[in-house]
């Protein structure tokens, strides 16, 4: 049973810092918006020559048609690109990423994950992150780049052969940015699911405490 | 789903689409693109009516015109497109347009000429004959669709630049404007920069064979520095202009410079 009486402790306890700082908050919410519109109008640009026998439904794809969803997601590849570079600055610069994402330890992550998949893996501190969450944030940042550059690779193939080079051919940089895109899909449903299943790490991402 | 059955068999629904859009309104049409542009209108501006689909669609042509500008400041439009060994060719080659290959142009070689008109010196027609005289070069390249996908082929032919300087042409001009003997008539324009580019070409074969019907038959524009609908086949004629003429798939919303 909750006490109604404050004890020293929890006073101490109570943040005096907001558990995401407001650059967080703010990059956080611009990307969520960047990667929808980017995904919406990317699988419309998918639809136009699909890489697998299936594609997206209308429904669910940006600009009507290919040169509309073409419109889309490079319009939006400046929200993206500008407040990815901003997000990687401030995390590796205020050191956030290493105190937040590291270490990650093997051995960590397997007790987190079989603690999670029994629904024991507790979140009293929202400050700081289990190996589940070190190990999804850092491999979603490594996504995050990889699919801005074959993106980039793709969009100037002649100017920006170099970054088309590092995947290969264009060809492989385009499945690269697909399978890019199906990673950052998976960790959204993931995402939003634990941050339903644990409230109070969404109303942290959205007033901060 | 039940809108799959409303489709005709054997026919290839993303063209009819696009076919379908070509004959819209121009009303209709971006009607059509803001029914799906709506949406992000919606997510980027919630609650507020100041942004209809039809200025969703506006601030998008503004940022591709951004994008533009962008790219003519950062990049060196003199860039060379890669290269590829023989064996490095898709085989075969796709054919691609918006219409069947039964309905590709069948040019005539004896009637056909290469009209040229603008500010040019030498408006004198070419025939093919006089044309296979010039010195020509082969190139392999990618082709790059704008749709994604793409081929690697190989295209002979005498660079633009060095017809363009044989005809006299102002090459301070803002573009060099072809049409094309497609039905419907396609056409596109292309900035001077990139017809003076060393790999942009006057095209007359593929694979070191008289170019066939399926590819452009009797001449195509190869810009490897361009998405494919910058590359015209069955090209008519060509006119050196200041004017923004237009062309096929630019009208209907694609990026006009579409370099890549």
């Amino acid at each position: 049973m909750a006490s109604l009486t404050v004890t020293d402790e929890q006073v101490r306890a109570t943040p005096t810092k907001a558990i995401q700082p407001a650059w967080v908050r703010v990059m956080h919410w611009i990307n969520a918006l960047a990667m929808i519109l980017m995904i919406l109008s990317g699988w419309q640009i998918y639809n136009a020559s699909p890489l697998f026998g299936f594609s997206f439904p209308r429904e669910y794809t940006l600009g009507g048609w290919l040169g509309g969803g073409l419109l889309w997601h490079f319009a939006a590849m400046w929200l993206l690109m500008i407040n990815g570079l901003a997000y990687l600055v401030t995390g590796f610069a205020t050191g956030r990423f290493r105190k937040k994402l590291l270490p990650i330890t093997p051995s960590g992550v397997l007790h987190d994950v079989r603690a999670a998949l029994t629904f024991k893996l507790g979140h009293d501190d929202l400050t700081v992150y289990n190996y589940v969450q070190r190990l999804l944030y850092a491999g979603i940042i490594v996504v995050g780049v990889l699919i801005v550059l074959s993106g980039l690779g793709m969009w100037k193939p002649v100017q920006l052969y170099y970054l088309v080079m590092l995947f290969g051919d264009y060809p492989t940089a385009r499945y690269v940015h697909f399978f890019c895109m199906a990673a950052i899909c998976a960790f959204l449903v993931i995402h939003v699911l634990l941050a339903l299943l644990v409230p109070k790490s969404l109303r942290a991402m959205i007033i901060g405490r | 789903m039940a809108k799959r059955s409303f489709l005709i068999p054997g026919v290839d629904k993303r063209l009819l689409i696009k076919d379908s859009i070509k004959t819209m309104p121009d009303v209709t049409r971006r009607r059509f693109i803001a029914g799906g542009a709506s949406l992000g209108a919606l997510t980027l501006l919630t609650g507020c009516d100041v942004i209809d689909s039809s200025s969703a669609e506006e601030m998008l042509k503004s940022v591709s015109k951004f994008n533009d500008a962008v790219q003519s400041f950062i990049f060196n439009p003199d860039a060379l497109a890669p290269t590829f060994p023989e064996s490095a060719i898709t085989k075969p080659f796709p054919f691609n347009a918006y219409y069947d290959l039964d309905d590709a142009p069948d040019v005539s070689a004896a009637d056909w000429k290469l009209e040229v008109r603008g500010l040019v010196d030498n408006k004198k027609s070419w025939t093919l004959e006089e044309l296979y005289k010039l010195p020509q070069v082969t190139q392999i390249t990618r082709h790059i669709c704008v749709e994604g996908w793409s081929a690697i082929g190989s295209w002979t032919g005498t660079p633009l630049r060095d017809f363009l300087k044989l005809i006299g042409a102002d090459t301070r001009a803002k573009y060099v404007w072809f049409q094309c003997a497609d039905k419907d008539g396609y056409n596109s324009p292309l900035d001077m920069r990139s017809a003076l580019h060393p790999q942009t070409q006057m095209t007359f074969k593929y694979a070191n064979e008289i170019l066939p019907r399926a590819y452009g038959f009797p001449m195509k524009i190869r810009v490897p520095t361009k998405l494919g609908f910058k590359n015209p086949k069955y090209v008519v004629s060509m006119e050196v202009t200041n004017d923004y003429k237009g062309g096929y798939w630019e009208d209907q919303g694609y990026n006009s410079f579409s370099g890549s």
